[in-house]
């Protein structure tokens, strides 16, 4: 089976990988850019915690093959922090108690930033809806959605 | 697992030689937001993928004659975002903005749902319903399909091999013209539907219907175009001896099957019930008087 060479952005640094035709997006990520906050969880799409955004739109890192990305640019979970300074939802995911187990929290908060990049100031049904192809089973979800939306209110200042 | 290759051309004359020259199964891949499930449950076992979305027209949309031309990988969300194409077919658009999360509307494609052939697919009856024609490439050139005549039965198509689609074409809208889609499902988002009906109609200046369309989704093995309902609407303004008639034709369409999901004789009744929602909100959008 021949190897693929791509070249892509990734959290805005040029990288190069070799990938395997079947191989995916975020097993790329993980296994050969060590990128590992992305997560699986359920490898087809339903859940979002491969949560990753490609050339500004947000996808499903599980459903993308790894080849798909030469020249692409991509964002992950490991672009929100700043050296040690969170990102303004981190630190409201923290506040709010907005995780439990955290599996499935770098999807969210992914998804969470394409919602702000998009809509600084989404209502609480925007929000519900945006966030609905991210399932957690720990927290309920009304957490998550109050530290969205307490991030989104300090973003906008 | 046989031996995968995965190829990315530039041309639609390339994508169509690779598929055509693969001597076991090669498969288009667009959103691949199907296609990469059904790789890792091994549901399809390709020889090769042929990756579109580097061909120029695949992803876009242009507006051409006072219709329009989507390129067949163009993701749901670019749809919806479009400054014009929701305003002129709110149906379609809606359609396919219902397919799943965010995530999958960052990458499902129009073709990608008409191609994996599911009785259920969302934008397919909103297609029908709208006259969308499919522009495929293949060995022999490109030819003009009917979004209707694509889908033979649940996961397969028409489509010889060699062939996909490239573009779909929406025609340009008379006066006085509204469509609409709905889907019945037991939850509010993120699921198959029980039943969808897209309605196409244009009324008179009177708010009398001069033309209609009615499709069906998941009450038969493929996506139903329903003459018969659309007979009902044509001639009448929007009452209810002409809601009943349109319910009642459209219960006789049905050929749906018992699952999870549904039971014949519910499906049947919802899909009656639908298709007097749908074609009530395409009324609307016409504008026309009542």
């Amino acid at each position: 089976m021949s190897k693929y060479h791509i070249s892509a952005t990734v959290n805005g640094e040029p990288v190069e990988f070799l990938c395997e035709p079947q191989e995916t997006l975020l097993d790329a990520l993980r296994d050969r850019l060590n990128l590992t906050g992305s997560k699986e969880g359920c490898g087809t799409g339903d859940c979002g915690a491969c949560s990753v955004i490609v050339d500004g739109r947000l996808m499903c890192s599980c459903l993308m093959l790894a080849a798909e990305a030469e020249g692409h640019s991509v964002e992950t979970i490991e672009s929100l922090a700043q050296g040690d300074q969170l990102h303004p939802l981190q630190q409201k995911f923290l506040e709010h108690a907005a995780l439990q187990c955290g599996f499935c929290t770098p999807g969210f908060l992914v998804a969470a930033k394409a919602l702000l990049d998009r809509n600084p100031d989404p209502t609480e049904t925007e929000t519900r809806y945006w966030l609905a192809g991210n399932l957690c089973r720990c927290t309920g979800y009304d957490k998550i959605i109050r530290a969205v939306m307490d991030a989104a209110a300090e973003l906008r200042g | 697992m046989p031996s995968l290759s995965y190829l990315a051309p530039a041309t639609a004359e390339e994508a169509v030689r690779a598929l055509a020259g693969a001597a076991g199964l090669a498969k288009p891949l667009s959103g691949g937001t199907d296609l990469l499930v059904q790789l890792r449950t091994g549901r399809v076992r390709p020889e090769l993928i042929v990756d579109t979305k580097r061909i120029p027209g695949m992803i876009g949309i242009t507006e051409e004659g006072g219709g329009f031309v989507i390129g067949a990988a163009t993701p749901g969300a670019q749809l919806g975002e479009h400054p014009t194409l929701e305003k002129i077919w709110p149906g379609v658009v809606e359609a396919a903005n219902l397919i799943g999360s965010t995530q999958i509307q960052g990458r499902a494609t129009l073709a990608g749902n008409l191609c994996n052939a599911s009785p259920a697919a969302d934008s397919v009856p909103a297609m029908i319903a709208a006259r969308t024609i499919c522009v495929v490439a293949g060995p022999d050139g490109r030819r003009e399909v009917p979004v209707e005549n694509i889908c033979t039965g649940p996961g397969r198509t028409s489509l010889g091999k060699g062939e996909f689609i490239v573009a779909f074409r929406l025609p340009p809208r008379p006066p006085r013209s509204g469509d609409a889609y709905l889907r019945f499902i037991p939850r509010t988002e993120m699921d198959i539907a029980v039943v969808g009906c897209g309605v196409n109609v244009t009324l008179d200046a009177d708010g009398r219907c001069t033309d209609a369309r009615v499709a069906l989704g998941a009450v038969a093995p493929t996506a139903l175009l329903v003459p018969e309902a659309a007979a009902a609407l044509v001639g009448h303004k929007l009452d209810e001896p002409t809601l009943a008639a349109l319910d009642a034709a459209a219960r006789r369409a049905c050929k749906p099957i018992d699952d999870k999901r549904g039971t014949i004789d519910y499906r049947t009744k919802v899909a009656g019930v639908l298709a007097r929602r749908v074609a009530a909100i395409a009324f609307e959008r016409t504008g026309a008087a009542r």
